[in-house]
């Protein structure tokens, strides 16, 4: 693989661009791999990277049923943060930021990260007690957080509805100054090339169908090309691994729903930061091409349909418009959604199975684009030596049956309160 | 968005019901701890279809179970919930 670089651009201009190569292979599926993945969105990808490259290891295949980074990887609304109030949840979340804010160079691959801030509203007094005990809880692990006045937030985003009689009056925020967004396709790409030039198989259009089974371990999987043998098997398709786990007989503590994310046309720079909020549901950043990017709350009801409802969309924009009126000038121009997978006390899963040699990554609800990085670290550490690392150990699949939940939220089990 | 044919009003806007959860998720008074535990926090989560409790929250308020499809949202059935589907 050819080193991308100012250097390389400039001697291709005088050979018209034309040497160029394909980043990443199209191999043919081999009989066996010592590590399968299943799943070519980010995670994945990550995964297989870290394994070559931390771990050594060199007969790794990733298996992805469409191509690679065409799920939510590509449908999220791109936000870096880890500014959560749980131990185990910002414990791995910065350990992640911190891998972001080298990742470009790691990777050779520029994935356009851009830490702008990452700033929660608070519009009530509860909301600032709330944000503060958030802040402090970060500051004690040594993670950045800022309380901002309403004055800071008004400097900041000038053109937030500060008036007294807004919808949501704001009192202030807390930011993190390191958080930011980065560009979703990029980093799948990033680590396809990096993975595929340490030798891992990437292999598009293949999805699995079963697995292969030896009494209570998983010894490989049946593919729609053919069955291919495994040492281990990791599933890493977060939206659809109540889908994959149950190819396997497993019942998870998940439940897909869909979550919807909308773009507007492109304008000058406006939004300045990531704008979100202590009490409603909804996130709003602009993109480096102009476009003011919105999420909000999961449709909240089973679904693996990759399109939203409307009246979910309209919720999700009408806190927009409350927090900065003059979006409503602006046109929507796309919507989209992706599967999300709900767990059951909003934190993610990373570990191992009931069933030997089979490993779980998912549960990530909306928030599984900002650990990306550390989700393939802590996975691949886990894939590797069988073992979870520190980080990942909380996230157990058994944590539910233990009573040792990690419920950010405390909303209890209930995969739609979230 | 769906149109859910209430089995008392007829066919409703979705927005008029909340869900609730699935069928195989409600837990019997007498369930043992592990049954519990099961019903309580795992889920079939099928990508075809399932049976969902439902809720006419903003209508007649009653109780009833779909069976819909859960990529194409099509709802075979809409059946009211009596004593006899209890657990």
């Amino acid at each position: 693989m050819s080193r991308y670089s100012a250097f390389s651009l400039l001697r291709g201009a005088l050979t018209g661009q034309r040497h160029w190569q394909p980043a990443w292979r199209d191999p043919e599926p081999k009989s066996h791999y010592d590590i399968i993945i299943i799943g070519g969105g980010g995670h994945g990808l990550a995964t297989a990277y870290y394994l070559a490259k931390v771990h050594g290891l060199k007969n790794i295949a990733v298996l992805e049923k469409g191509w690679i980074g065409g799920g939510n990887t590509g449908r999220n609304t791109t936000i870096v943060r880890s500014n959560y109030r749980l131990e185990p949840l910002h414990n791995l979340f910065e350990f992640g930021l911190k891998l972001w804010h080298g990742l470009s160079d790691e990777l050779n691959y520029n994935v356009m990260f851009s830490p702008r801030g990452a700033m929660f509203l608070g519009h009530s007094d509860a909301d600032m007690v709330k944000l503060a005990e958030r802040g402090d809880a970060m500051r004690c692990d040594g993670i950045d957080a800022d309380l901002l006045s309403r004055d800071q937030v008004a400097k900041l985003e000038p053109l937030l509805d500060m008036s007294r009689d807004a919808r949501f009056p704001i009192q202030g925020g807390l930011i993190q100054r390191r958080g930011g967004t980065a560009r979703h396709d990029a980093v799948a790409w990033g680590y396809a090339r990096g993975a595929d030039s340490l030798g891992v198989d990437i292999i598009q259009k293949c999805e699995v169908t079963g697995f292969v089974r030896d009494g209570d371990g998983v010894v490989g999987v049946e593919t729609t090309r053919g069955r291919i043998g495994a040492g281990r098997v990791g599933i890493c398709v977060a939206g659809n691994s109540g889908h994959v786990a149950g190819l396997a007989g497993l019942k998870l503590p998940i439940e897909s729903q869909t979550l919807q994310a909308m773009v507007t046309e492109g304008v000058k720079p406006m939004i300045n930061s990531v704008i979100m909020s202590q009490s409603l549901h909804c996130y709003i950043s602009q993109s480096d091409k102009g476009g003011v990017v919105f999420g909000g709350d999961p449709d909240n009801w089973p679904s693996y349909a990759q399109r939203g409802h409307p009246m979910v969309m309209e919720g999700a924009v009408a806190q927009g418009l409350a927090l900065v009126p003059a979006l409503s000038r602006l046109r929507m121009v796309r919507t989209w959604s992706g599967v999300t997978d709900m767990s059951f006390d909003g934190a993610p899963i990373i570990g191992e199975t009931p069933m030997r040699n089979l490993f779980l990554n998912g549960g990530w609800c909306y928030g599984g684009f900002k650990a990306t990085p550390a989700s393939g670290w802590t996975y691949a550490h886990t894939l590797a030596t069988g073992k979870p690392h520190a980080l990942n150990a909380p996230f157990s699949l058994d944590r539910f049956e233990r009573g040792a939940t990690i419920d950010e939220t405390g909303s209890g089990p209930m995969p739609n309160s979230r | 968005m769906m149109r859910i044919p209430c089995p008392h009003c007829g066919p409703r806007a979705q927005s008029e019901f909340i869900y609730e959860r699935t069928v195989d998720s409600v837990v019997p008074l007498d369930a043992p701890s592990q049954e519990a535990m099961t019903k309580l926090f795992t889920r079939n989560n099928p990508r075809g279809v399932d049976e969902e409790i439902w809720r006419h929250t903003y209508g007649c308020r009653a109780w009833m179970v779909l069976t819909r499809h859960r990529v194409t949202n099509e709802i075979s059935e809409c059946r009211a919930i009596g004593p006899e589907a209890l657990p």
